[in-house]
């Protein structure tokens, strides 16, 4: 096969791909993208873990160390099977704070700190960088192996790679500059490319077991019988791959970037917890029988690295080593592309932008697009990238097992690890025990690790690696402290990790944190509690007309001012400039935040409105975790508590208003009875008058006086039942003045003084000359009302009536006491309410309002009146008023 | 109380799903110890069949977890506030 016609191949390709993104970035525009966000998709594009390395370099790993080379899967394998534990945050938090990438999500946490996202971008460049060389060493090498003069043009292979590569990733990796809308275009490429090298590295397996082996069993014996099964595995190198790659897949800027910021729900990582296993699966089923045969079949000078390549043309199958070389392309273009997309997102916003902020006189009120700017510096970072891993390969003169670059590269990206896991599970990690975790950890890895890469005499020189630098033999790279013997990968990450995490824990214990820190931590480490953001904003100074300009400059004009109406008319507000309000603040950061980078939106929001970004209650809110649980569950129970209450209020109310209404209607037919007697025989003597022509005067004259008395009875009843009325409903006015208790007596006694109801009255002059300050007229009315019942109701045969007047309890009471039968008991119960009667025959002139009369008589003078019922007979006592006879 | 032949739980299913979100946080911890075993393993074919099983059996796993998992609604904590019997 022709060199040239694999570079039409290959050409063609990548037009492809660019018809494919250019395509899905239509579809997205369309809103027709709703396949486009599948739980498929998101798994696909987790498949740019599978690099370069993974795809010629797993190969080559296990012709040299046998099984080893499984780890790189099975961390990441271990990352998915723990999702709920991990991933399931991070997403979280990714989506809830508008993470744009690992660094902005390390400097949001530890208060948006740019010192953070500096360091962490540092570290992003220079660990992405060997492993961008390594993409284009391996892409570079797959050619050769094509080209009809191996060896050389090398570089310029490599250059126009690079070059090819930085051109897609500016394409479509910086069309919308808010990171949150995703990059649809890349994200299907990076599908399209996951399903070639699967098919690809499935295909030469199955050709490998299947044709040149025959089948499964004579395959183990294959690989029992090569050099492989001699590799056995080392427990220590084991253990720590596992960890290495579980954290370098967590951490490693573009995997950061498909698995959180490129994710559309994170239900897509359900599926993906066992989909992307599965792949990776899949990707290493094959690599052993690839190697062992190739070790048996290929001379024993041929790189193994490229035995996915060779094996297929060494049986001149041209079809399917063309298949594996697109295999092995796809691998390497999709990772150098999103890397450049993730780590020129993290130079850009915590770079470039800073340094341009304050460069500029006025800061973020300055007139102009910020846009234009955001947009140039990620394609100058793109670039940049590039170039810089185009030099790393041409220095490090395409030198080591692609295996050895990677695992450089990976455990540069896992010094992160212990501020991430710090920042999601530990409240108390501060931003200098991060800044210092970081740092220590970069050290002893550019130490121990990355200097070392260039080899014995490449940066640092042979001598050191002997005797240490200036001869001190602790501080030899690849034996610190003086252990020697360790390998050299497990020393470096062992070092690194170990002194990293020792430097942020302690640094966390003896620093504190800004309130912005404690904020952002508890917002982390309970996303799960509250999942909206924790209120960072007290508002106030800001203008929204100044805020709407400087939006326009960064989410472009259309989309400030739909932000702006929106809010507006939530807040109901006409118009388009909304309150300034905290709420509205917080939202617009976000949406800033998601073009920016968080820390960036947030200081140019500071500088708007210059107010100190927590209040002390946004602090108090999140204080103290326990006691949250704690006043929430409270909350709940005092909540519940008073539901309890109101229900038992509302059946209690509800009884009540039942016993009114029964009683309201036993009234109203009481009452209606009461008016229908005296109107009925008012009626048939007035009928009997009209008839009655020859009516002698004396009838007429008996007749007109019944018509009478009943008139009377009539008005006495209905005068009573407005008494009543007035009295019930308090609108009672009283007379108040100064007065004698008997001169009250006297008058009751003498207004009762009627010949047909004769009673004898026994009183005890010395005792009634109490003075009293209360309405006479009102209390005479109840004397009346218990002398005239006693009047009445008295069955005795000399009706006599005592009225004695004593001290009971410090109250003055006046009893009165005749001979009697008494009231019979089962009226005493309700004598006291209306239209109750006694034995009816004698009830002439009482409608049975008189007692329910006294007793409110009484209650609105503040006494009472009560019914004694031990004594001989009839007994009633009224409570005079207290305070009235003291202020007397 | 609860009356005779009623289930003693009332939240049986959210009591099911807070432990299948135990059983979710566990399996990675079982990944770990199984996956570690091989460094023991001296004949390198019984290595390759013992690791590939072991890994087909984790994607089965949370294959199955996973689907229940992400059945209802957000991926939350079922234990946000205290559980029907005070258990977290």
């Amino acid at each position: 096969m022709s060199f040239d016609l694999l570079a039409l191949v290959c050409a063609s390709y990548v037009i492809g791909l660019f018809a494919i993104a250019f395509w899905a970035d239509k579809r997205a525009e369309a809103g027709q993208s709703s396949w486009l966000n599948s739980p498929l998709i998101y798994t696909l594009s987790l498949s740019i873990y599978c690099t370069a390395w993974t795809f010629y370099g797993a190969v080559g790993y296990a012709a040299r160390s046998g099984m080893e080379f499984v780890t790189i899967y099975l961390g990441p394998t271990l990352v998915m099977v723990g999702w709920w534990l991990l991933l399931r945050r991070l997403v979280r938090i990714g989506r809830t704070q508008r993470i744009t990438s690992i660094a902005d999500l390390i400097s949001s946490r530890y208060g948006k700190s740019n010192l953070i996202g500096v360091l962490v971008t540092l570290l992003a460049v220079v660990g992405t960088m060997p492993y961008i060389a390594l993409q284009l060493q391996s892409v570079t090498l797959s050619f050769d192996v094509f080209s009809a003069n191996p060896g050389e043009g090398l570089n310029q292979t490599a250059f126009v790679v690079a070059a090819g590569l930085a051109a897609f990733t500016i394409l479509f990796g910086t069309r919308n500059l808010d990171m949150n809308a995703r990059h649809h275009g890349v994200v299907i490429a990076i599908a399209v490319e996951a399903v070639v090298k699967l098919v690809a590295l499935l295909a030469v397996g199955i050709f490998v077991v299947f044709i040149l082996a025959g089948g499964p069993g004579s395959m183990m014996d294959v690989i029992s019988a090569s050099p492989i099964a001699e590799q056995s595995i080392r427990p220590e190198r084991w253990t720590v791959l596992i960890a290495l790659s579980a954290m370098a897949f967590i951490c490693l800027p573009r995997m950061f970037q498909v698995m959180v910021v490129e994710n559309y729900d994170e239900r897509h990582l359900a599926t993906a917890s066992w989909a992307f296993p599965l792949y990776l699966f899949l990707m290493s089923l094959f690599v052993v029988p690839i190697a062992a045969i190739g070790l048996n079949v290929l001379p024993d000078e041929a790189n193994p690295d490229l035995f996915v390549l060779t094996v297929p043309l060494e049986f001149d199958r041209d079809a399917l080593a063309l298949l594996a070389f697109l295999g092995g392309f796809s691998s390497a273009t999709s990772m150098v592309i999103v890397a450049a997309i993730a780590v020129s997102t993290m130079v850009s916003n915590h770079v470039v932008m800073p340094i341009w902020l304050s460069q500029r006189q006025g800061g973020a009120t300055v007139s102009g697009d910020v846009r234009s700017v955001v947009t140039l510096s990620r394609r100058l970072s793109i670039a940049g990238l590039l170039a810089l891993g185009y030099l790393y390969y041409v220095f490090s003169g395409g030198g080591g097992a692609l295996a050895a670059i990677g695992l450089i590269a990976f455990t540069g990206m896992a010094q992160v690890m212990p501020a991430l896991v710090g920042a999601i599970f530990w409240r108390g990690a501060t931003r200098y025990g991060a800044a210092a975790g970081i740092t220590v950890g970069f050290t002893v890895w550019l130490w121990s690790s990355f200097l070392p890469s260039f080899g014995a005499g490449g940066i640092i020189s042979a001598d050191v690696f002997e005797n240490g630098p200036f001869g001190i033999g602790m501080l030899r790279p690849q034996a610190l402290f003086g252990i020697d013997g360790l390998d050299p990968l497990v020393h470096a990450v062992f070092w690194s990790l170990l002194l990293n995490t020792f430097a942020f824990c302690l640094v966390s214990l003896l620093t504190l944190p800004t309130p912005l820190e404690r904020l952002q931590g508890a917002t982390f480490v309970n996303v799960f509690r509250y999942s909206e953001n924790a209120p960072g904003w007290t508002g106030g100074a800001a203008e929204a007309e100044d805020l709407l300009m400087m939006s326009q400059r960064i989410l472009g004009g259309r989309e400030a001012q739909d932000l702006f109406i929106s809010e507006a008319q939530s807040q109901g507000k006409e118009g388009y400039l909304p309150d300034v309000t905290p709420a509205f603040l917080e939202r617009l950061e976000r949406e800033m935040a998601g073009s920016v980078g968080g820390a960036t939106a947030h200081a140019m929001l500071m500088q708007i409105t210059g107010g100190e970004a927590v209040s002390v209650e946004d602090l108090i809110k999140v204080a103290d975790e326990a006691q949250q649980i704690l006043e929430y569950s409270s909350q709940l129970e005092a909540k519940s508590a008073e539901l309890g209450r109101t229900a038992d209020q509302l059946q209690q109310a509800n009884e009540k208003l039942v016993a009114l209404s029964v009683q309201k209607d036993g009234f109203l037919s009481q009452i209606s009875h009461e008016l229908r007697t005296p109107m009925t025989s008012i009626r048939s003597f007035s009928e009997i008058l009209m008839q009655g022509e020859n009516m002698s005067s004396g009838e007429r004259q008996r007749y007109s006086q019944i018509i009478h008395d009943e008139a009377i009875r009539l008005t006495r009843l209905l005068d009573d039942l407005l008494d009543l009325s007035v009295l019930e409903n308090g609108q009672v006015t009283l007379n108040e003045r100064s007065e004698m208790l008997d001169a009250i007596l006297d008058r009751a006694i003498a207004a009762t003084a009627t010949p047909e109801q004769y009673i004898e009255i026994q009183r005890e002059p010395p005792m009634e000359a109490v003075p009293l300050f209360t309405d006479g007229d009102r209390l005479a009315q109840v004397f009346i009302n218990l002398i005239s019942n006693a009047g009445k109701y008295c069955d005795a045969e000399e009706p006599k009536l005592q009225i004695e007047v004593h001290m009971l309890d410090g109250r003055r009471v006046v009893d009165f006491i005749d001979n009697g039968t008494g009231v019979p008991p089962d009226v005493q119960k309700v004598m006291f309410e209306k239209f109750a009667r006694g034995t009816d025959h004698r009830a002439a002139g009482g409608a049975g309002l008189g007692l329910a009369i006294c007793r409110e008589v009484m209650k609105r003078l503040g006494g009472d009146v009560i019914y004694l019922p031990d004594r001989e007979g009839s007994a009633f006592r009224v409570v005079l008023p207290e305070a009235r006879q003291a202020a007397a | 109380m609860a009356e005779r032949g009623e289930p003693l739980f009332l939240a049986r299913d959210s009591y099911r799903q807070r432990r299948l979100a135990d059983a979710a946080r566990l399996l990675p911890v079982l990944g770990v110890v199984l996956l570690l075993l091989p460094g023991f393993i001296t004949i390198t074919v019984d290595a390759i069949i013992y690791i590939f099983s072991v890994w087909a059996a984790l994607i089965v796993a949370i294959g199955l977890m996973s689907r229940h998992l992400a059945r209802r609604g957000p991926l939350d904590d079922a234990d946000n506030a205290l559980g029907d019997d005070g258990e977290r």
